[in-house]
């Protein structure tokens, strides 16, 4: 408890990153600092002066580059002169495709021949029985349902929700095998763990815009691509969770198990599996989530569907119509996460519920399917099986008209504060430039040596390893200058959505009422497609990187948020009012107490600021941010694999150089 | 209980993947015929993501439907990626291409030869230099980029810095700017808007404000019956003068927008493809559609079924004979 009182000791070098990095309460940790980093100071004091002698200028010497861009376009053009004869496409990838194809129509022709109603019914009854029948959470899953399938509906958005349920489906069912099976192995065993892990960081990472080239090279543009990008993106939650489940398993239990002379097969079956049920349970509500995030981007390459209806809307600046095809994918996002959390807190119940047999077991499922399958059919005879047109809401115009007057009153002409284009021009001179300009004036050899020593103060010599040879990296693949203005942008970012984070954070842990105001407003901002922005930010913003800042801001803030208010929530009462009886005013008690307490929180929602706001630099890609989100698209749009690639790669490179300098690697679960 | 529940899993999950391996044993077809591409009897057309090339798209899915009594499908996708889409037989025309993909067209073209041109669409792109016309009325000789440098510090912004910025569009379109700024030694720097989303809602808030901007633009562009907007004189176009996309220091040519159809189904469809061949309209007819799809934000469904009303002696030129 002591340390809870000592402040934090600020260190002495003058870099920002460094600050929040050795800021940690224990003084001791001075000494064992300067001991570290004294064989990194002596190989710079030898090597400094040679770099410094061959190459004087920042930028990355073009001698120590190697060209991967060539080989990538050359590569690209064989494949598209091969592939209708080479019998890799033949009789391996075009069946892989074909079948993509063929499931995901298959899905969406019977949602389509079905009909509304008995799509709606039969989901509402599963949701219920989900839920439990005579529960009345049960009850309240049926009506979330209903509601959310009846307002996509009248949004005008029926066909297309149909379209992305179908292809969600298909990705999920097959993300959540894959996954699984991943998670099994790495569950197993600490070595496949281990090489598992490097693969799931770089499959979240990784722009999904830069791998879609790629994949439509191998299996053509359309619903194959879509599918299986989203799985790249979607399967590794599923993984990692399922692992942690298998590892997490009680150890009394597997003992147990183990003297009563099971083989290790039935000790998986009958002990292991059955309980991480409920890690597995959450590693496919992530699934869900990160597959739904992937719907519009999927729509680029033509996965049609909701996708394409916010991107349509979008193309001729309606971003009332990109709202109305928005919110189906909230709406599906939220039915489907409360679906996977219900079924997940009634695994933990465990107890058999009461009642009649029928309202459980697989007798309920069977009435839950079969009345649905009746009320769909009578539906459908009495009404008709296209969701009738007269019905829909037209919300396009009234929202476009409200952006239109936000947009209006708050670019420019404020009184005092002067406006949202002078605050973005003012961030662009007074951060973006000079945060741009120190990085790229800096040698290039300085830079690789400051992210090491600053990786070896986080996470230690395997830390500093990876750290510089991911920055080192970015300059062998010939993208240093691109890859340090979006670095740029990624500083800035990180740092203003971790101080507002904060800020909203601490206020919403303290204040009961704020935290339930926020909760669906922080729900649809993580949910909401992110294009949809594009056009306000650059309305309130002018064209550049201030915008893609601020649409990074945007959707990272909400993690950030959610991590902070948890972990504050969650530091023992006892020592909080302990603070508070003797005379800590508010502001003390959260500094000295709570902060400190809660830190490995506030370390979590640092790592998923930083990761969220790089997911984001391709969307700056789409309103001036230049750099790397730019040659992301540019490779995309124009075919070119040699640029998209390696500046996706760049990213993953950055991705890894960030969290390197900023985490801790775990303490106490046995792992160096 | 939960243990059979497992081993019923593993045993659907083995004959599934027994299946799909049994039938992966033979060769796939190259292209589906399965699925959304339908039979051969419907026609999938590839539209980029901007207006114009919806009202083509539009249009002749309308008159497909209703005239030739064939199912029309329409998938958004970009040029470059058309082709491709094209070759493989995903996708069967392109109504609108400017030509920014030379590579894929001597690929699929002229060496392939699975895609065949569908002729001009008798409408004529032009790309430019465009400033408002306010700014015009304001500073007459700004029109010629002789005096643009007297006036670059009107078009500073925070993105420029001490240049002028030229705003530029979707990195997808053709522009050899860059080239032009330096070989015609202008005080500009080119910015990206990214996408033409964001590049039209920059150039409608400067001239809400009345604010001086020049950025790359072009005709036919629904945008233009809705803002005024002027050239600004660049070197005369001469043939060729662009070829070296390094020393270019001349204006963008006159381009006659082309047609492509997939080689494999103008040979399955005729009277379709021969009627996509024919499909030939003027920018203002083009811009017509394109405004009441943006502008009044009409679907374009309708937009084209009121133009194809109004329009019979137009269109009805183009049904094969």
């Amino acid at each position: 408890m002591s340390a809870v009182v000592t402040p934090a000791s600020p260190p002495t070098p003058a870099e920002p990153a460094e600050e929040k990095v050795s800021a940690a309460p224990r003084a001791w940790l001075r000494h064992p600092v300067v001991r570290r980093l004294w064989p990194l100071a002596v190989a710079a004091v030898v090597l400094v002066p040679l770099a410094a002698l061959l190459w004087g200028s920042g930028a990355w010497p073009s001698a120590l580059s190697v060209d991967v861009k060539t080989p990538l376009d050359d590569t690209y053009t064989w494949i598209v002169r091969n592939r209708d004869t080479n019998p890799v496409f033949l009789y391996g990838l075009l069946h892989l495709s074909n079948w993509a194809d063929g499931s995901v129509s298959w899905v969406t022709d019977l949602l389509e021949s079905l009909g509304w109603s008995p799509v709606i019914a039969a989901a509402v009854l599963l949701s219920w029985r989900i839920g439990g029948l005579r529960d009345r959470r049960g009850l309240k899953l049926a009506g979330i349902t209903f509601a959310a399938f009846t307002v996509c509906g009248l949004l005008g958005m029926w066909q297309a929700t149909m379209e992305t349920l179908a292809l969600m489906a298909v990705a999920v069912a097959v993300s959540a095998v894959i996954g699984g099976a991943l998670g099994l192995g790495a569950g197993l065993s600490d070595r496949f763990e281990r090489v598992l892990r490097p693969v799931l960081d770089t499959m979240q990472i990784m722009p999904a815009f830069a791998y879609l080239l790629p994949l439509v090279l191998l299996f053509d543009v359309g619903v194959p691509s879509a599918l299986i990008a989203t799985i790249i993106y979607a399967a590794p939650p599923m993984a990692r969770l399922t692992a942690l489940g298998l590892r997490g398993a009680d150890q009394g239990v597997m003992e147990a198990a183990e003297s009563l002379g099971t083989s290790p097969v039935q000790r998986l079956l009958t002990a292991r599996l059955p309980l991480a049920r409920k890690e597995i349970l959450l590693g496919l509500n992530q699934t869900i989530m990160m597959a739904l995030s992937m719907v519009t981007i999927a729509s680029v390459i033509g996965a049609g569907g909701l996708g394409e209806e916010v991107f349509h809307a979008l193309s001729i600046l309606d971003v009332g119509g990109a709202l109305a095809a928005g919110i189906p994918i909230v709406l599906l996002a939220v039915w489907l996460d409360r679906v996977t959390a219900a079924a997940g807190e009634r695994l933990g119940e465990g107890a058999a519920p009461s009642g009649s047999s029928w309202l459980h077991g697989w007798r309920a499922w069977l009435l839950a399917v079969g009345s649905g399958t009746v009320l769909g059919a009578v539906g459908w005879q009495l009404l008709v099986a296209d969701w009738p047109e007269a019905w829909n809401v037209d919300i396009a115009s009234p929202v476009q008209s409200g952006v239109d007057w936000f947009t209006g009153h708050l670019a420019e002409g404020v009184p005092v504060l002067g406006g949202t284009r002078t605050w973005a021009g003012n961030f662009t001179i007074w951060v973006l430039d000079p945060i741009r300009s120190v990085l790229t004036g800096t040698p290039w050899w300085l830079l690789v040596l400051l992210v090491a020593a600053l990786a070896l103060l986080a996470g230690g010599w395997g830390a500093m390893c990876t750290a510089a040879l991911a920055m080192a990296g970015v300059g062998v693949i010939g993208v240093w200058g691109h890859a340090l203005d979006t670095l740029s942008q990624a500083i800035a970012g990180v740092a203003v959505t971790l101080v507002l984070g904060f800020i909203i954070g601490v206020a919403g842990a303290r204040v009961p009422l704020l935290e339930r105001i926020l909760r669906p407003v922080l729900d649809t901002l993580q949910t909401l497609p992110q294009f949809i922005y594009l056009i306000p930010v650059v309305a309130l913003f002018n064209v550049g990187r201030a915008p893609a800042v601020a649409a990074a801001v945007l959707y990272a803030l909400p993690a950030v948020v959610r991590i902070t208010m948890q972990g504050l929530r969650q530091v023992d009462p006892a020592t909080l009012e302990a603070a508070r009886s003797m005379g800590a005013s508010t502001f003390q008690q959260i500094r000295q107490v709570q902060v400190p307490l809660a830190r490995p929180a506030l370390m979590l929602a640092l790592n998923q600021g930083v990761v969220l706001v790089l997911a984001m630099v391709i969307v700056g890609g789409f309103v001036g941010s230049g750099a790397l989100g730019y040659d992301v698209v540019y490779g995309l749009q124009k075919s070119q694999l040699g640029v998209g690639l390696t500046a996706g790669v760049a990213i993953v490179l950055l991705g890894l150089v960030l969290d390197r300098t900023t985490q801790r690697p775990n303490k106490g679960n046995g792992r160096h | 209980m939960n243990r059979k529940h497992l081993l019923r899993a593993a045993t659907a999950a083995t004959v599934v993947l027994g299946v799909t391996g049994l039938s992966a044993c033979s060769a796939a077809k190259t292209s589906s015929s399965s699925g959304s591409s339908g039979g051969s009897e419907a026609v999938t057309i590839a539209v980029p993501s901007w207006v114009g090339a919806e009202a083509n798209a539009a249009v002749a899915k309308y008159i497909l439907e209703n005239e030739l009594h064939t199912k029309v499908k329409l998938t958004q996708l970009d040029e470059s990626v058309a082709f491709d889409a094209l070759n493989s037989g995903k996708a069967n025309v392109i109504l609108e291409d400017w030509g920014g993909a030379p590579k894929k067209v001597k690929l699929y073209v002229d060496d392939k030869k699975s895609i065949i041109s569908g002729g001009g669409l008798g409408v004529t792109g032009h790309i430019g230099w465009y400033i408002p016309k306010y700014l015009a009325d304001e500073h007459p000789d700004i029109t010629d980029y002789k005096n643009l440098n007297k006036y670059a510090s009107l078009f500073k912004t925070a993105e420029s810095g001490s240049k002028g910025q030229l705003l530029e569009g979707s990195p997808s379109y053709t522009t050899n700017d860059d080239a032009l700024i330096k070989n015609l030694k202008l005080n500009l720097k080119t910015v990206y808007a990214g996408s033409e989303a964001a590049q039209i809602t920059q150039i409608k808030e400067s001239y809400k404000s009345k604010k001086p901007f020049i950025s790359y633009w072009w005709t036919p562009q629904w945008l233009n019956s809705q803002l005024d907007l002027v050239e600004v004189k660049l070197p005369e176009y001469k043939k060729g003068c662009d070829s070296d996309p390094k020393k270019v220091a001349c204006g963008y040519a006159q381009t006659p927008l082309q047609k492509y159809l997939g080689a494999g189904f103008a040979k399955n469809n005729p009277k379709a493809a021969q009627f996509l061949k024919n499909f030939n309209w003027t920018n203002a007819q083009q811009n017509e559609v394109a405004a009441m799809i943006a502008d009044q934000k009409m679907s374009s469904d309708k937009a084209a079924e009121k133009w194809v009303k109004a329009n019979p002696d137009v269109w009805k030129a183009w049904l094969p004979k």
